[in-house]
């Protein structure tokens, strides 16, 4: 019969209709500034730099080696490094950044810096609500906006920081153990003169 | 206490009337009487573009707006203080002429639009006592000034120099002259029964109960059937989904007003959503008795208020038909107009012709619903016998 879907049809609709209104769950729309859902944990915005400890300046990981720099596609980073060295987390003089600024109108988050940083001091962040009345000098992040602690990147990606973590004590466990050996081997050699081969060419003979 | 209610506009228009001199007072009758329309009308439209954004969200499981209420509070309204910011986007947006276009009658064609359509509104009864004139031939003023409404698309379709707005402008016109003609046979029927083309009586003849039902021509078989045909045709005057070939936005861009923004658009928006009002009234005036009340308990309910919850009933009713079916194909659009409306409005005049000449009872609702069934059924499987549903066949594509 002609017009029999039509009026299929427009139970369907009213069905939804008045669904709606009894059902919330048909409503898949989140509310957004009310309400909001948690964050995914591997969302990515943009990059963010980590520091060990309380003083962000003193903390920083990134030692200005400009890896990110030199690989960023559309080069929105920009580093300066520094004229003086300061001690990092395995206690070797390194360079810091002077300046570290990422564009965030330029980044595209495509996250190569996070992985060709040897020092696991980039990460990316889930920060979304970036929106600044200055486009220029709103969206250019410098150093101090960029810096976050490694706790605050434990909360947001914390299967991620756990394994950096780890990385870095084993990092640090071997270099431990290499200035170890090494101190161990030049005590050693302070310890027994050169004697010692003569009387092993003694032995041989 | 009811009786004044429901007279309350009427007298108030009295009393601001009877403080002007006697030679002014036609005049000024007549000038609050016009102002009154599109102010009242314009409001509606502003409500209703919310009430269709709400509703069609509703149907597709989402909120719709809900944000915007009264500005600078925290009173949000159900999203219904929407149409201000919309108001005010499309005030001060920039307003665009191509360079090809005809200057002159881009810009008339939005005025030209608005004006039939606010002309129409002035025979129709809004409530008792209330119409602002009371022509002897107002079915016929009304589809005499609907008909104007063509114009002014084809104005718009042919200066904006557009293929866009000229195949719209095209389809508009097909699909509106196609539709006009079982549009009226439709309300024929209604003038063969009441013997007059003046909108008011046609109302009076509806204004009765038996058993506490109105007289209502819908509640009769070629009523109900010529209501329905005459909303289908409605719909597709008024260039509403499924028949909104003359604007599909996925084939054409919004058809004949794809050259307008800013304030010209707003008052296209404006014009078809008066259109439609109009011809809802007319069909709530012809079909569904006007502003009486359905069952004789209710009478005491203003009749304004009747006339209004009609016309947001049938609007609702555009707007969800509007979120179930998709568009119609233009060769299905004039199979639908020619081989299956314009024939069951013929037999329905033949059937009311039948009813009035019959005596009351039960054989003559048999044969005039016999009658409308059968070649409804009829035709309705000849339409569905011509549906070739088959795997298409690219011929030049591949």
């Amino acid at each position: 019969m002609l017009g029999e879907q039509i009026i299929r049809g427009m139970a369907v609709t009213a069905r939804n209709f008045f669904g709606s209104y009894v059902s919330k769950n048909r409503l898949t729309t989140v509310q957004y500034p009310e309400e909001r859902l948690t964050p995914k944990e591997n969302t990515r915005q943009f990059p963010f730099l980590v520091y060990d400890g309380d003083d962000w300046e003193k903390g920083l990981r990134c030692v200005a080696c400009q890896i990110c720099e030199k690989e960023c596609p559309p080069k929105c980073i920009y580093i300066i490094k520094s004229k003086d060295k300061k001690p990092d987390y395995k206690g070797q003089p390194q360079f810091y950044p002077a300046a570290f600024d990422v564009d965030i109108s330029v980044c595209m988050s495509c996250q190569i810096c996070v992985e060709v940083c040897p020092f696991d001091s980039i990460k990316m962040n889930t920060e979304f609500e970036l929106s600044a009345d200055d486009r220029f000098g709103g969206l250019l992040l410098t150093k101090d906006k960029l810096a976050m602690s490694n706790e605050q990147y434990h909360r947001i990606h914390p299967t991620e920081a756990t394994a950096v973590d780890e990385h870095l004590a084993e990092e640090k466990s071997k270099a431990e153990a290499k200035a170890r050996a090494a101190a161990e081997a030049r005590a050693k050699v302070a310890a027994a003169p050169p004697v010692v081969t003569s009387s092993e060419v003694v032995k041989v003979v | 206490m009811f009786k004044t209610l429901d007279q309350f506009f009427v007298v108030l228009k009295h009393q601001v009337v009877g403080f002007v001199p006697a030679a002014g007072q036609p005049l000024v009758s007549a000038l609050i009487s016009v102002s009154v329309i599109p102010l009242v009308f314009a409001t509606l439209f502003a409500f209703i573009t919310v009430f269709e954004r709400k509703g069609i969200g509703r149907i597709q499981n989402r909120y719709g707006p809900n944000r915007v209420g009264i500005p600078l509070t925290k009173i949000r309204l159900c999203g219904f203080g929407q149409f201000i910011p919309d108001g005010i986007k499309s005030l001060t947006k920039e307003d665009i002429v191509p360079r090809a276009a005809d200057k002159v009658v881009h810009f008339l064609a939005p005025v030209v639009m608005l004006i039939p359509v606010l002309l129409a509104y002035t025979v129709l009864p809004f409530g008792r006592n209330m119409t602002v004139t009371d022509f002897d031939a107002g079915v016929l003023f009304f589809f005499a000034v609907g008909g104007a409404v063509e114009l002014s698309v084809f104005m718009a379709g042919w200066s904006s120099h557009n293929k866009y707005s000229m195949l719209g402008a095209m389809r508009a016109i097909a699909q509106m002259i196609s539709y006009e003609i079982p549009l009226i046979l439709s309300a024929v029927t209604v003038i063969m029964i009441v013997g007059s083309l003046k909108l008011n009586d046609i109302v009076a003849s509806q204004n009765g109960y038996t058993h506490g039902l109105a007289h209502w021509f819908v509640f009769t078989p070629w009523g109900l059937a010529g209501f329905i045909l005459f909303f289908i045709a409605s719909l597709a005057e008024s260039n509403r989904t499924p028949f909104d070939l003359p604007e599909a936005e996925s084939e054409i861009i919004a058809g004949y007003f794809t050259e307008y923004s800013g304030f010209k658009f707003a008052l296209f928006f404006l014009g078809e959503y008066l259109g439609m009002f109009a011809i809802i009234g007319l069909g709530i005036t012809l079909f569904l008795g006007g502003w009486t009340a359905p069952f004789s308990f209710l009478t005491w309910v203003p009749s304004y208020l009747w006339f209004f919850a009609k016309l947001i009933a049938l609007v609702f009713t555009f707007i969800w038909i509007r979120a179930t079916l998709p568009r119609l194909r233009m060769d299905q659009l004039m199979n639908f107009a020619w081989k299956f409306m314009l024939p069951l409005s013929l037999v329905n005049i033949v059937t009311v012709g039948l009813w009035h000449f019959m005596d009351p009872g039960p054989l003559r609702w048999l044969a005039c619903s016999a009658l409308i069934f059968g070649t409804y059924a009829i035709l309705g499987r000849g339409l569905m016998n011509h549906q070739k549903l088959a795997k298409r066949i690219y011929r030049f594509a591949d």
